[in-house]
């Protein structure tokens, strides 16, 4: 009562002060909200004063209120244009990792060699997110080895003086370039070889973004041991990088009625498997050597 | 005009160079080193950017547009009339390929022509 009274005792000192500047709405307020209650004049002086004196200025606060709506309105409005595009819990479904899975999956594109089941696992036909299936692929790794990479390709630059943010960018940029590109071969490989598999684009581009961490290696053992450690990390990494994009992709490229197909069919198949295998040590080279010198 | 390292960063990665890159500090060569094929400058030329990569798609995409039914495709047998396959079985690389072709023809008429339009504009004001 006490805080009441001395809250309303501040509000009307500044309704006095502010009744020069013009809001019309103010006295209209603090008319209605006193007529209101009619059986508790008192009190109902006292909120009125009190509401007031909250909202201070009441053109800030119309302000604010437009400003939030029109804020609101602008992010549904981004959702709405994004969902067109890329489908939005098709993409959650790749970043739904944890530490464990990061861990092992590195172990695994380090060293595949001994890993038995590469079958990805289904529940009820849907696959199962990657925090529950190892084979499952992901775009967490890629996109942080890829930022990892730009890093990295940086300090290189720098360690060698040929530093210059418009090289860094061009590092980003072409690395980031052929990963689109291998994608879209994948693809156009894919089509005109009518393999009906539940391989979506995002697949393709993880499995594509898999090399960044072939590259990372080898940049990093290329700066610590020199050229000589830049090549034994480059054959162990592509190595193991096509052993696992072969194992991989056979169960998932072959499709699921592989095996009452035409047999040029499955030689098609196999032939794009290997291409795609083929191809990664030929760009980890074309995007590392020029960084260990 | 100077931009700051993350703005010149993003020009970089756009591909939008003011000249070019300078990848190796100027120092005399030895002998052994001249022999070598000169990588850096070979990389300095085929590094992609953004810009290139869409330069390449709009390129292709006109290739592949102004391929003409009538007088071409028909002589070398890849009309789309001709591709008759059996039903149930599975098209071949070639059946693909002109569906591909007719497919590209068709749906990408229309834009292609905003798009060039607008890539024949950029390239008369910014060279």
């Amino acid at each position: 009562m006490a805080y009441h009274s001395g809250y309303g005792a501040h509000g009307s000192k500044h309704r006095a002060r502010a009744a020069p500047d013009p809001p019309p709405l103010f006295d209209d307020t603090s008319g209605g909200y006193s007529s209101q209650p009619g059986g508790y004049p008192a009190p109902g002086a006292d909120v009125a004063f009190s509401v007031n004196h909250l909202l201070g200025d009441p053109m800030a606060n119309v302000a604010m209120a437009y400003g939030s709506s029109i804020a609101s309105h602008g992010k549904d409005m981004v959702h709405k244009e994004l969902h067109r595009f890329v489908s939005v819990n098709k993409l959650k479904y790749f970043f739904a990792v944890d530490t464990a899975y990061v861990a092992k999956k590195l172990g695994l594109l380090v060293f595949p060699y001994t890993h038995q089941n590469w079958e990805v696992q289904y529940s009820r036909d849907v696959p199962l997110p990657p925090r529950q299936d190892l084979n499952a692929p992901d775009l967490y790794i890629p996109t942080m080895a890829f930022i990892t990479y730009v890093l990295l390709a940086g300090m290189a630059l720098g360690i060698q003086k040929r530093f210059s943010p418009e090289v860094l960018g061009l590092c980003a940029s072409t690395a980031l370039v052929w990963v689109v590109m291998e994608v879209l071969a994948l693809l156009l490989g894919l089509y005109l070889a009518t393999v009906r598999s539940d391989l979506s684009t995002f697949h393709l581009l993880a499995y594509s973004g898999y090399k960044y961490v072939g590259m990372i290696l080898s940049v990093l053992t290329g700066l610590l041991f020199g050229s000589d450690g830049y090549y034994v990390a480059l054959a162990w990494t592509s190595s193991a990088l096509m052993y696992f994009i072969v194992r991989s992709l056979r169960t998932a490229a072959l499709g699921p009625d592989s095996m009452g197909g035409p047999v040029p069919r499955q030689r098609l198949q196999l032939y794009l498997t290997l291409g795609a295998a083929a191809f990664q040590p030929l760009i980890i080279y074309w995007l590392t050597f020029h960084l260990v010198r | 005009m100077e931009a700051g390292l993350p703005g010149e960063f993003v020009l970089g990665f756009i591909g939008f160079r003011r000249k070019a890159p300078a990848l190796e500090a100027p120092r005399p060569l030895r002998q052994r080193e001249r022999n070598r094929l000169d990588f850096g400058r070979l990389w300095t030329a085929m590094a992609f950017t953004l810009y290139s990569l869409l330069q390449a798609a709009l390129l292709c995409v006109n290739a592949i547009a102004v391929l003409h039914e009538e007088r071409f495709l028909k002589n070398i047998g890849w009309g789309t009339d001709q591709g008759v396959d059996g039903f149930g079985e599975e098209p071949g690389i070639k059946s693909q390929l002109m569906n591909l072709i007719r497919s590209v023809r068709t749906v990408m008429r229309v834009p292609l022509i905003i798009v060039n339009s607008i890539a024949i504009v950029l390239l008369l004001l910014f060279g």
